[in-house]
């Protein structure tokens, strides 16, 4: 990812006869010239898909959004006029993110850090390696239905509501906590690679004025790596957003949000409800609701989400490129 | 701290908190690692009285899946003696086809994509792609499958297929859209940009002299870069498709919506209605059986089948590390 255009310059001037591809490509072999031409297809199709998804969804989103969706609760219903707004799912979005970044977080920041810094007994740290790269790989139903299993035992009921001594399993909590697996490999990982970027001299001169790791790797590494640490914490909250199979499994079928007792917030949690992609799943026309404009609208908040998640990635990424550790 | 240490520094209080910093981080880590290694055990053990049952013809053909899993499913009610016969053969083809084709197709688009961003584009378009790539790539699963659901698989019913398709199949599966192709069309769309992003960083990172040194011989830049820096990047490419392959397995919501949610094997008999008949991938089966995990016998056919996609993300990860072992030479950690 590092060092892109900058890297390209020096090509241009070791062959300075050539001005452009274009240009030469004439006296190319037949292959050759079948090859660039796909090359140049293929990257204008990709782009020109790209933008088509990205504009469908935007122009379709702001045809059925209404300002009114945003503040209405779902309800059941058989037209697009009966069956209410997204109100609920977005609190249920806001809600997922909450838990599973407080979990996730402060988790993938201690795992990073200990992976990068400590990363004692090596044979420890190879595991740990291997186990983050693994659970990023894994299928997220797989973790849905392990959340199921988890959750469903007596001694974790608190989590969820149960009914005659048979646990439900099912709660903002519990798919909180799944969904922060999902987001944790994401943040490890750039956390890790942000605070390898920085060279070890800058841990020297910490430690050479008596800092101990800790106290280096708080007040002068992290601050450093800030940037990676961001990137990491945005792409998870992206990820938790996007996912959808295990809010289906985990959060129940409601579109409501059903709080399991009366307790003010704790009993919401522990109940079930929706986010902005299970209202998406259930309003496309192979869902219950089948109400495809509520999709619309709904799916058109979820990708401004996203788009707003990646530009702020981007903008921190060239941020954290203009200061990087000169080697 | 019981034992004294050699350590002169260990003495003073600091050092004192930083071993327990050690200690704190450490636990974080055992708990995650155990909890990771947990779930593995805990899938493969509620899934096992499945595979149990039926030995190594899980895996085999025979009769109708969406048959068997309802007669595991009402087995459990009326006391009755619970039924575990399961011939999973369908739903594992279905997989294989969709994430096989997929990855297929996107490989090659990928790889062309990949050389025109490093090699070729303009910087104004370079500029505009990447960022573009990394948004296609975050787009999350169940917007996808709406687009799928709304766009490709109406043109599917109407554009591709005809009436005499649908009557020639029509006693063994009714085709209206939601099929193999457009699974496979829309998750190429969803893993592309994931090897698009790996291939450029691997294509980037290979040493420019190498390049430079072909260009200096006379050779056009399109063969230098495909013989040199695809070649060099080879890693990389094994790589990527390894982590779209594990992507496209794991893909849930959006093949369940697009692909029909019929348990039926498509039959490459059929010529080419083949791409046209619906499929069921394992990770849809199970998202669509999930309300039924309140029957024991099917909640422990839908851990068996969570348990095959969770060995081949496992075995995926270990080719994937085995991939990337070569590219450490250039310092690359794609």
């Amino acid at each position: 990812m590092s060092a892109g255009t900058e890297f390209d310059a020096p090509t241009r001037p070791v062959a300075p006869a050539r001005t452009s591809a274009r240009d030469s490509s004439a006296s190319w072999r037949l292959t050759d010239r079948i090859g660039l031409a796909l090359a140049w297809t293929l990257g204008v199709g990709f782009l020109l898909v790209t933008g088509g998804i990205v504009l469908y969804l935007m122009i379709q989103g702001v045809r059925f959004v209404k300002p009114e969706l945003f503040v209405t609760s779902p309800s059941a219903g058989f037209s697009e006029s009966e069956t209410g707004g997204f109100l609920d799912p977005l609190i249920g979005t806001f809600a997922m993110v909450v838990i599973g970044m407080s979990i996730a977080f402060p988790l993938g920041l201690g795992i990073a850090v200990w992976l990068s810094e400590y990363g004692n007994p090596s044979w420890a740290a190879r595991i740990t390696e291997s186990v983050i790269e693994m659970l990023a790989g894994t299928p997220s139903i797989v973790f849905a239905l392990f959340g199921m299993l988890l959750f469903q035992s007596p001694i974790l009921g608190f989590f969820s509501q149960s009914m005659d001594g048979v646990v439900y399993g099912r709660s903002f909590l519990v798919a909180g906590i799944m969904l922060s697996f999902i987001a944790l490999p994401l943040i490890v990982a750039n956390v890790r690679e942000g605070l390898q970027a920085i060279p070890g001299h800058v841990r020297e001169a910490s430690y050479a004025v008596g800092k101990t790791k800790i106290a280096t790797t708080r007040r002068v590494l992290l601050p450093a790596a800030r940037p990676s640490v961001m990137t990491g914490a945005m792409l998870g909250v992206g990820r938790i957003i996007g996912d959808t199979a295990v809010i289906i499994l985990l959060l129940g079928a409601t579109l409501k949000m059903v709080p399991a007792n009366h307790t003010p917030i704790l009993g919401a949690l522990q109940g079930t409800g929706s986010t902005l992609t299970s209202f998406v799943y259930q309003n496309a026309p192979t869902g219950e609701a089948n109400q495809p404009e509520k999709a619309f609208a709904a799916a058109f908040v979820l990708l401004s989400l996203v788009l707003i998640l990646n530009v702020a990635v981007n903008i921190t990424v060239r941020r954290g490129r203009k200061m990087a550790w000169g080697s | 701290m019981a034992h004294p240490s050699v350590d002169p520094l260990a003495a003073d209080r600091g050092s004192n908190g930083d071993r327990r910093a050690e200690r704190l981080l450490g636990a974080l880590v055992a708990i995650t690692v155990a909890l990771v290694l947990a779930m593995i055990v805990f899938v493969l053990r509620e899934g096992w009285p499945s595979f149990a049952h039926n030995g190594w013809s899980w895996f085999g053909g025979g009769g109708n899946v969406d048959r068997q899993t309802e007669a595991i499913f009402t087995s459990a009610n009326f006391n009755r003696s619970w039924v575990y016969e399961f011939h999973a053969w369908p739903i594992i083809w279905g997989t294989l086809l969709v994430a096989g084709l997929a990855v297929a197709v996107s490989f090659v688009a990928a790889l062309f994509v990949a050389v025109f961003v490093v090699e070729f584009a303009p910087d104004w378009m370079r500029f505009i792609l990447e960022p573009v790539i990394r948004l296609l790539a975050s787009i999350p699963s169940v917007i996808m499958g709406l687009l799928g659901v709304l766009l490709v698989v109406p043109f599917i019913n109407d554009v591709l297929i005809d009436d005499e398709a649908r009557r020639s199949v029509k006693y063994i599966v009714s085709l209206n859209g939601y099929s193999l192709l457009s699974g496979v069309f829309v998750l190429s769309l969803m893993v592309a940009p994931l090897m698009v992003a790996v291939f450029v960083d691997g294509l980037r990172s290979v040493p420019r002299n190498w390049l430079e040194g072909s260009l200096g011989l006379g050779i056009n830049r399109w063969r230098t870069f495909w013989k040199i820096g695809v070649r060099t990047a080879r890693p990389a490419l094994v790589a990527g498709t390894v982590l779209a392959t594990a992507r496209a397995l794991g893909e849930v919501v959006m093949l369940a919506m697009v692909c029909g949610g019929v348990g039926f094997a498509p039959n490459p008999k059929d010529g080419l209605i083949f791409f046209l008949e619906p499929t069921k991938p394992i990770a849809a089966a199970i998202l669509q059986s999930a309300e039924e995990l309140t029957s024991p016998p099917m909640r422990d056919t839908i851990f068996a089948m969570a348990s095959i996609l969770l060995l081949s993300s496992l075995a995926l990860s270990l080719a994937g590390w085995a991939a990337k072992q070569p590219m450490k030479k250039y310092g690359v950690r794609a």
